[in-house]
């Protein structure tokens, strides 16, 4: 007991609280642990985004921006701690990537009043805005995703997917079983054959289930990856000389680091991708002599303009574009979480604002609504060239089957709501 | 100087086997429950409840759990993880099954499932030993895991295979769910921790106990003098399975709120209990408080003195957390290989004779 309390008091001590910052955003990030790989270039791509807007611009309608990391090691329970040791300091919005700890904050940023905004991951009925009031998921979502994928394979297939096997081999956690639900509707409609495939984290052992897929040859194979599992599961396909070119990833599984283990053998690996990447975009003019020259570019500056740091960009230019729209609608510069939130559901990202802000042709345009807070959920292919190391959009953006989705949605977030006793708003 | 028996006389046997029979310790163990129950509750705030007190008082009790297992029967258990998930599903499927009942009743039916299925897997204790036990109970943890992912019922389908926790409330304060106050959150959890501690501590200085540990000490020996192995091992794998569930009840409706079974129910959180254990000291209802105390607290306070104080990088100073806390531990081990409990004897019997040792 005695040493409980010296600890305690020890640690009341160390508690030091950051000053109290004009715009805080929190940056739950991981630069640990197996899922490493995906989580150190987004939280750069993140972080120097906002370093961009504070040397360039003096943040954000001239308040600064002050990101505060917390390293989470893509664990709940350490999401949790990190959540509840930055909301203190007027947190504005969170993003952890990571859909577990996304199911966590759920509840807690509704009670809290804070925004939560899960580009591309997360739960995805969460799209409904009706029910879920400060979570965002726009641009798109999983079963966007699935349906993307299940779009391209038909137009690939002449409209005709009967009688095809898809095996879908994916995390075995809440991320990976998210786009379940849409793929068995879309079997149902399009009479193809679904096999489930779950690997269980962090995913560095394949090998029984890429023996199945040698045994069952399915026509297509999906993935819903992350972290050392897309590695390892792209290896172990060119290992059974799977044909890269029917293999397809999630936007998660689409980075540099998941294909360039597997050297060559992994030519012709195709995933979505929800934005563009390289570096050929404008704003990476103004990154590299605002940011990387100037010395202030986070963790070790090496991977800028990669997929995923393009992904931590794009989710920091989103919470910064609904920053400025909330000051607009405000007509002040230090706004509150709750502000921020309007902001967010009234916030519009048009082609021409994307071209302004140095990033013509990278993402979709989106208009959120009240109710919608999903976005339009297209998505482009992009195939990896081993030999020039760069991934090829090969197709524009593909439109989801909201006939499909928007009924999985309205029941998800329907049981989410009488679990819950939530009022559906926007009526 | 502490901890002296001068002057304080017993006229009764009652006196003679308390708990604590020195009364400087009886008075310090009322100050730490007045402060516990008290003090902390005023205090409390929402980064101290989920980052510090709750995750300690669930430890706690799972580590008592373990302890009655390993510490006193001798039985080694890999399969915390898997029972803490155990309890976990089954108040799930109670609270959502019965919403009316309340919350408290859930998680003690909760450890009761855990109990019985902790039993069955305790089973083969009879007839294999040590190591061999270890790989069985590992076998539950593995096969509860996938058994917990595999069948949606116990998730009531829901699209992801997470579970959460809906509201519930005890005298009209919420316990669990987001809009539970910290307060609640964590009287709700020192409550069930003091009673099953309290349990814990007067079933081991009991009949029961002894006769765990004689098994622990020498199972064919207690066998001749007329323990029954079999009542014996069952008992305390069901005792012990009652406390990691109950732990895993409140681990996942009070404390994470939503849980994914692989992930926070997996091996680790069986070798963190285990650790938990074996720092603390087995056969110590004191040595789990100290081990949880120590594996809960030692990671947020470097990461608040690392980052927080001396701003150093997240990831450089999450790798250097993970190499102090195992250094920490290899280091405590090899001081004293019986754990913080046995340091704290000592200091106690070093303080008894302060400042005269001669």
């Amino acid at each position: 007991m005695k040493k409980r309390l010296t600890a305690l008091a020890a640690l009341a001590l160390t508690c030091a609280t950051p000053a109290l910052a004009d715009l805080n955003i929190p940056n739950l990030s991981y630069r640990t642990g197996p899922f490493a790989a995906g989580g150190i270039p987004y939280a750069d791509g993140f972080n120097d985004y906002f370093t961009l807007l504070n040397e360039r611009d003096g943040g954000i309608g001239g308040e600064k921006v002050v990101v505060t990391e917390c390293e989470t090691a893509y664990n709940t329970e350490k999401g949790v701690e990190c959540y509840e040791a930055t909301k203190g300091n007027g947190a504005l919005v969170y993003n952890p990537l990571s859909t577990g700890i996304t199911y966590q904050l759920i509840p807690k940023v509704s009670v809290d009043k804070i925004p939560l905004y899960t580009p591309g991951y997360g739960r995805t009925s969460a799209a409904n805005g009706k029910i879920f009031e400060w979570v965002f998921n726009y641009p798109a979502n999983y079963w966007d995703g699935a349906s993307d994928i299940v779009n391209y394979l038909l137009t690939e297939n002449g409209g005709d997917l009967k009688g095809k096997k898809i095996a879908l081999v994916y995390h075995n956690s809440a991320y990976g079983k998210e786009p379940i639900p849409t793929l068995t509707a879309l079997k149902e409609k399009h009479g193809f054959e679904l096999i489930e495939i779950p690997v269980d984290s962090p995913g560095q052992e394949q090998k029984s289930q890429w023996l199945q897929i040698r045994r069952d040859k399915p026509d297509y194979v999906l993935m819903w990856g992350w972290g050392v599992m897309n590695a390892v599961a792209i290896q172990e396909a060119a290992n059974i000389n799977y044909p890269m070119e029917n293999f397809i990833g999630v936007w998660w599984s689409g980075s540099e680091n998941d294909v360039l283990p597997a050297g060559d053998a992994a030519n012709g690996y195709k995933s979505l991708a929800m934005h563009g990447s390289g570096s050929d975009y404008p704003v990476y003019a103004d990154l590299q002599k605002y940011v990387v020259e100037a010395g202030k570019a986070s963790g070790a500056g090496d991977q800028v303009g990669t997929v995923l740091y393009s992904r931590g960009m794009y989710a920091a230019m989103v919470i910064s574009e609904a920053i400025r729209k909330t000051q607009e609608m405000t007509g002040h510069a230090a706004i509150t979480a709750v502000e921020l939130r309007d902001g967010f559901e009234a916030l519009e990202i048009t082609e021409a604002r994307m071209a302004e802000l140095g990033l013509p042709n990278f993402g979709q345009p989106f208009a959120a609504s009240c109710a919608d807070h999903g976005g339009p959920g297209q998505a482009m292919i992009q195939q990896w060239d081993a030999a020039a190391k760069k991934w090829n959009l090969i197709t524009p953006f593909i439109a989801p089957d909201d006939e499909v989705i928007q009924p999985l949605v309205d029941a998800d977030s329907a049981a989410f709501a009488a679990e819950n006793n939530i009022a559906e708003r926007c009526n | 100087m502490f901890y002296r028996e001068a002057g304080d006389f017993k006229t009764r046997y009652v006196d003679d086997s308390q708990t604590f029979p020195i009364r400087f310790d009886r008075w310090r163990y009322y100050a730490v429950l007045a402060v516990a129950f008290g003090v902390v509750p005023f205090l409390i705030n929402d980064y101290w409840a989920n980052a510090v007190f709750v995750p300690f008082l669930i430890y706690a009790i799972a580590a008592i759990g373990l302890n009655i297992l390993t510490g006193y029967c001798g039985q080694v258990s890999l399969g915390t993880g898997g029972f803490m998930a155990v309890g976990a599903y089954a108040c799930y499927k109670l609270m959502t099954a019965f919403p009316e009942v309340s919350i408290l009743i859930h998680v003690l039916l909760a450890g009761g499932i855990t109990a019985l299925v902790g039993v069955l897997f305790g089973l083969p204790s009879l007839r294999i030993k040590g190591f061999y036990l270890a790989v069985a109970t590992l076998a539950a943890q593995f096969f509860l895991v996938w058994l917990f992912n595999k069948v949606p019922w116990f998730y009531n389908y829901s699209a992801s295979g997470q579970i959460n926790a809906p509201e519930r409330t005890i005298f009209g304060q919420a316990v669990t769910g987001a809009a539970t106050t910290p307060a609640a959150k964590y009287l709700f959890c020192l409550v069930i921790l003091f009673s099953l501690a309290w349990l814990a501590r007067n079933l081991t200085r009991g009949t029961i106990g002894r006769k765990w540990m004689a098994i622990r000490d020498m199972d064919i020996a207690a066998e001749i003098i007329g323990v029954n192995p079999l009542t014996t091992k069952l008992s305390a794998f069901a005792v012990s399975s009652f406390y990691i569930g109950v732990a895993g009840a409140l681990f996942f409706a009070v404390y994470l709120g939503a849980a994914e079974v692989g992930e926070a129910f997996g091996i680790q959180k069986s070798f963190l209990v285990l650790f938990m254990v074996i720092i603390g000291g087995l056969g110590s209802i004191f040595g789990s408080f100290a081990g949880a105390a120590f594996l809960v607290l030692m990671p947020v306070l470097l990461k608040n003195l690392l980052v927080g104080t001396l701003g150093w990088p997240t990831d450089l100073a999450a790798h250097i957390e993970l190499m102090i806390v195992g250094g920490l531990i290899v280091l405590f081990l090899i001081v004293e290989p019986h754990g913080l409990a046995q340091l704290w004897r000592v200091a106690k019997e070093k303080l008894r004779l302060w400042p005269f040792p001669h």
